[in-house]
């Protein structure tokens, strides 16, 4: 049903494409023609004139050419004076007849280049030409682009998409696009006008706000008026979402420092290590996830959407891995002495630094976003972006796993049992090193993991670890050292109020204020939101 | 019986790291062997730490060039040596290592730094010792030593001409402005630079927003959204940015993810070039500007053999090339040049020879050393393309002379940098005397 619908929107479209590539070529070297030579100037201006007088001509392959040159698809030789598309699989097309270019490709073949008032003046085109799409995307999409570019002569073509139009999205999507046009039209009245205000004041967001701003600078007292109201109902809907907005910008930094510190509140807050190489551990698990990629690359690409699934359980066996090996060869010679822990962890962050600067290069690794984390959502009056939204979800979920591996595992057990008294542990016959060295792997491991999310927000290079390292002590300090919980709410009590104060204080002064907001909050409870209590303290 | 075990167990660690010392010696050795009929360079760029990331590819493209001008039979008769010591991204450490290759290893010259404040650290030593830094990183200028000749970008070479290109019609006529920094010298100075020149050209003082970030920052949520908002009073915005190094990366995953386009809200950076984008999905970037002197794709036969020669030597034909290996390659051929024209490697005659001598750049120019120690340079604004090079999409007619002392700054304006009339690096036009402001 839905397929033949499709083909039968399709049909007139294929016939009227026929019908006039017959004329153009019978037609040799009409306007289309004459305008495509524009392209083989290799100067931008040249390409400018040669756009309009493309969407002039009224070829059927007009928006094809566009939508090439858009994407940077369209070529050219210089020689040859020919230009080509190039489909979105590699082949060639003749631009000015649609028909494969079999052969080889000229030597001098290249890129038409665009810049961005080109680009602006494409996609304005490209606006009008695609109003009439059957995809309703399409048709929404061409709307924004006619909106933004206020284009006047795109108005006919509205309003007769207008009266065609049923679906309710791209209605109110093309009604915004004709009354921004009407807008900025000279001869409109002023109901005309008023009403146009209404409509756009219904977007709430910042483009509306862009497009009423200098209306009442130059418009009659009334519609001034209400241009001025508009805006003013359009800033007090902004400021509440603003609110909103920083409360879920401030979530997901906290999530991001929960990651980050969740680990070190096992090895420093559960046993006690200041473990200085715990951010090489975040960076060795990025990592992970870049060679699982490049690997991914290599053998079968279909699986890419996939490879952070697969790079978290290898990330979290390799970091663990590691820790444990730290653990086993410098940490346990060194227990109940932190001074000469953390000199030969820093020493060791170092070391694995450098080993990965050997290996891998000093520069940035290139970490694909899957499918699925790139782009954003608008909830409201608010935008989320994809990446930040899978981060907070995938904290909460680490989170979760951990409390549960402490409370209803066996090594869990045997973990609190030797943090709160090892003695006693080891004479009910735990095996006290072995627990040791586990529970490092498990933080060491939980580091990986974030490293896996790390890299889907920061550079994939040697000092990824370096800059998580401070806020992560900060957050297992402030929450309350040996309490997981303490983390939890440590982090996001941070998170938040850092992207409060960032649009006031600015980045540089609002981290300021947090250290300082933290020192004095050390100095009245010197052990953190969450306190241990009773005798668990004293171990 | 467990003693007896500690001691074979020392014994093996003394025996392998007595081993390990002698296998050092050894590889040391060879280089130690032909000291004496060499001229040495030396490269003072760090291998580790923050600034590797940038640093290293300078690096190697010092040693590429001097095994070149070796194949093509050295210098003087005699052979380079390349002399690498690694200052780990540690300012302090940069005058150290400097003063190390000077006066233990009496290099001739050194290529190297790239933050200013490396440089700064440096300048006494270069002063007090004698000898030659050549600088290739674009930089805020306002600076001009008898030592230092510097092959990177002065802000009349890269910030200027940019804001020229956004505020024309092509540029698209951007009225309102955000400039969007790293916290630290360079874009303090370059912004302020900026800002007067902006109010010059009319531009009203609600229209300019400058924000700072630490280094390294990574959550540029408020910041985007900030200038978001900035962005959309009704006027053409741009971003100005002199972001450095690792925030870059997630700046502009952030912009692609918030949906903000080049076409909406142009953003031209000073410090991204093809090196940092090589870490990064350029495709939402398409159209964000970098205005450099250089871009690895601008097609004359001299950068096609630059690039052809670096691909051989670091034996990848994936790596890049950007605007200060081209610095570099610009200075360390005038330095040959100077060389061979003095007949002698000793510093004073090398500064005194240098002035003047031409070079071609790698983008069909001929590069000037001027009196002030800075060169002449083309100016070129690039688009961003989806696989991580630029588009060329505006250059400046002619090589733009570099500038010590910005006109616009009145701390400055009144300072002229003339090593060969004056002998004066930052002599007053107004009180006629050397020495400053």
């Amino acid at each position: 049903m839905c397929f033949s619908r499709a083909r039968l929107a399709a049909l007139p479209l294929v016939f009227g494409f026929a019908f006039v590539s017959l004329f153009a070529g019978a037609a040799y070297a009409g306007p289309y023609e004459d305008a495509l030579a524009g392209f083989t100037q290799g100067s931008l201006s040249d390409t400018g004139d040669a756009i309009q007088k493309v969407v002039a001509s009224g070829n059927p392959l007009a928006e094809q050419v566009l939508s090439a040159l858009q994407d940077g698809r369209l070529m050219y030789s210089a020689e040859q004076k020919a230009v080509y598309i190039q489909t979105k699989n590699g082949k060639l097309l003749y631009a000015s007849t649609g028909k494969p270019f079999t052969g080889k490709p000229p030597d001098d073949i290249d890129n038409v280049i665009v810049n961005n008032r080109l680009r602006n003046l494409i996609s304005a085109d490209l606006g009008t030409l695609m109003l009439m799409s059957a995809d309703p995307d399409h048709r929404i999409n061409a709307a924004q682009a006619v909106f933004r570019s206020r284009d006047l002569g795109a108005l006919p073509n509205l309003e007769k998409a207008l009266a065609k139009e049923t679906d309710p999205r791209v209605k109110t999507a093309l009604e915004q696009a004709r009354a921004a046009l009407i807008l900025s039209m000279p001869g409109a009245t002023q109901a005309q006008k008023l009403a146009a205000i209404a409509t756009v004041r219904d977007r709430y967001d910042l483009d509306a706000l862009a497009l009423l701003a200098d209306i009442p600078s130059r418009e009659t007292p009334p519609v001034a008026r209400a241009a001025t109201d508009a805006i003013q109902a359009i800033k007090t809907r902004l400021a509440e979402w603003d609110a909103v907005q920083n409360a879920w910008y401030g979530i997901s930094l906290g999530s991001v420092l929960m990651l980050a510190a969740i680990g070190l509140a096992i090895t420093f807050g559960v046993m006690g290590v200041i473990n200085m190489a715990h951010g090489e551990m975040v960076m060795l698990g990025a990592y992970v996830t870049f060679a699982v990629q490049e690997a991914i690359r290599g053998y079968d690409p279909a699986l890419f959407d996939y490879s952070l699934v697969i790079a978290i359980p290898l990330a979290f066996l390799f970091s663990g891995f590691v820790g444990i090996l730290i653990e086993r060869s410098i940490i346990r010679f060194l227990y109940g002495r932190p001074l000469e822990t953390l000199l030969a962890t820093w020493g060791l962050s170092l070391v694995l630094q450098q080993a990965v600067r050997t290996i891998f290069g000093p520069d940035n690794r290139d970490v694909g976003n899957p499918s699925f984390m790139s782009g954003a959502f608008n909830l409201g009056g608010i935008t989320v972006t994809y990446n930040r939204f899978w981060i907070v979800c995938f904290a909460l979920v680490v989170f979760v796993a951990l409390i549960g591996i402490l409370r209803f595992t066996r090594l869990g057990l045997e973990m609190r049992a030797v943090t709160q008294n090892r003695p006693m542990a080891a004479s009910m016959g735990i095996r006290t090193s072995r627990i040791d060295a586990l529970t490092f792997g498990l933080g060491s491991g939980i580091a990986g993991i974030a490293g896996v999310a790390l890299s889907q927000i920061d550079n994939v290079s040697p000092n990824l670890g370096q800059s998580y390292i401070i806020d992560s002590f900060m957050v297992v300090v402030f929450g309350g050292v040996g309490n997981l919980w303490g983390t939890f709410v440590g982090s996001f009590v941070l998170g938040v109020a850092n992207k409060f104060l960032e649009p006031y204080a600015g980045a540089v002064l609002g981290k300021i204020t947090i250290l300082v907001l933290i020192i004095l909050f050390i100095q009245k409870r010197p052990r953190g939101l969450f306190a241990l209590k009773g005798r668990a303290v004293e171990a | 019986m467990s003693s007896i075990s500690t001691k074979t167990f020392r014994l093996t660690r003394r025996r392998w790291l007595k081993g390990a010392g002698g296998l050092a010696l050894g590889l040391m050795a060879p280089i130690r062997a032909f000291a004496e009929d060499t001229i040495k360079v030396g490269i003072l760029h760090s291998l580790s730490g923050t600034m590797a990331i940038s640093e290293t590819t300078l690096k190697d493209v010092m040693l590429m060039l001097i095994a070149e001008q070796n194949e093509k039979g050295g210098l003087l008769g005699k052979k380079l040596e390349p002399v690498v010591v690694d200052p780990a991204s540690n300012w302090p450490l940069f005058a150290e290592k400097a003063r190390e290759l000077i006066s233990k290893d009496h290099v001739a010259a050194v290529f190297g730094c790239w933050t200013s404040v490396s440089r700064k650290s440096v300048l006494p030593v270069f002063k007090e010792l004698n000898n030659i830094l050549f600088y290739p990183v674009q930089f805020e200028g306002e600076e001009s030593e008898r030592n230092v000749f510097y092959t990177g970008a002065a802000p009349n070479q890269q910030a200027i001409p940019a804001v020229d290109y956004l505020m024309s019609p092509d540029g698209g006529s951007v009225k309102r402005w955000v400039l969007e920094g790293t916290d630290y010298v360079y874009p303090r100075t370059t912004n302020k630079i900026l800002q007067a020149y902006l109010k010059l050209k009319g531009v009203a003082d609600e229209d300019v927003m400058i924000n700072y970030t630490p280094f390294s920052f990574s959550d540029w949520q408020t910041e985007v959204s900030r200038i978001k908002a900035f962005g959309s009073a009704g006027k053409k915005t741009a971003v100005v940015s002199t972001i450095n190094g690792d925030a870059n990366v997630p700046f502009y995953k952030e912009l692609g993810n918030q949906g903000i386009k080049a076409t909406d809200i142009p953003v031209v950076a000073f410090s991204v070039g093809e090196e940092e984008l090589a870490g990064l999905d350029t495709k939402p970037l398409v159209g964000h500007l970098a205005a450099w002197n250089y871009f690895e794709s601008i097609k004359t036969p001299e950068n096609e053999a630059f690039i052809k020669a670096w691909h051989a030597f670091t034996k990848n034909p994936k790596r890049v090339t950007n605007d200060p290996m081209e610095a570099h390659y610009i200075g360390f051929n005038m330095w040959v040049k100077a060389v061979t024209k003095a007949g002698t490697t000793d510093p004073d005659k090398v500064i005194a020879t240098l002035p003047g001598i031409k070079q071609a750049n790698l983008t069909g120019g001929i590069s000037t050393m001027l009196p002030n120690h800075y060169i002449t340079k083309p100016v070129y604004i690039g688009e961003i393309r989806a696989d991580g090079q630029f588009d060329v999409v505006w250059k400046t007619k002619r090589l733009v002379p570099g500038d010590a002392w910005s006109p616009y700054l009145p701390g400055s304006k009144d300072l002229v940098a003339d090593w060969v009339t004056l002998n004066c690096g930052n002599y007053n036009k107004i009180t006629k005397k050397c020495g400053g402001a």
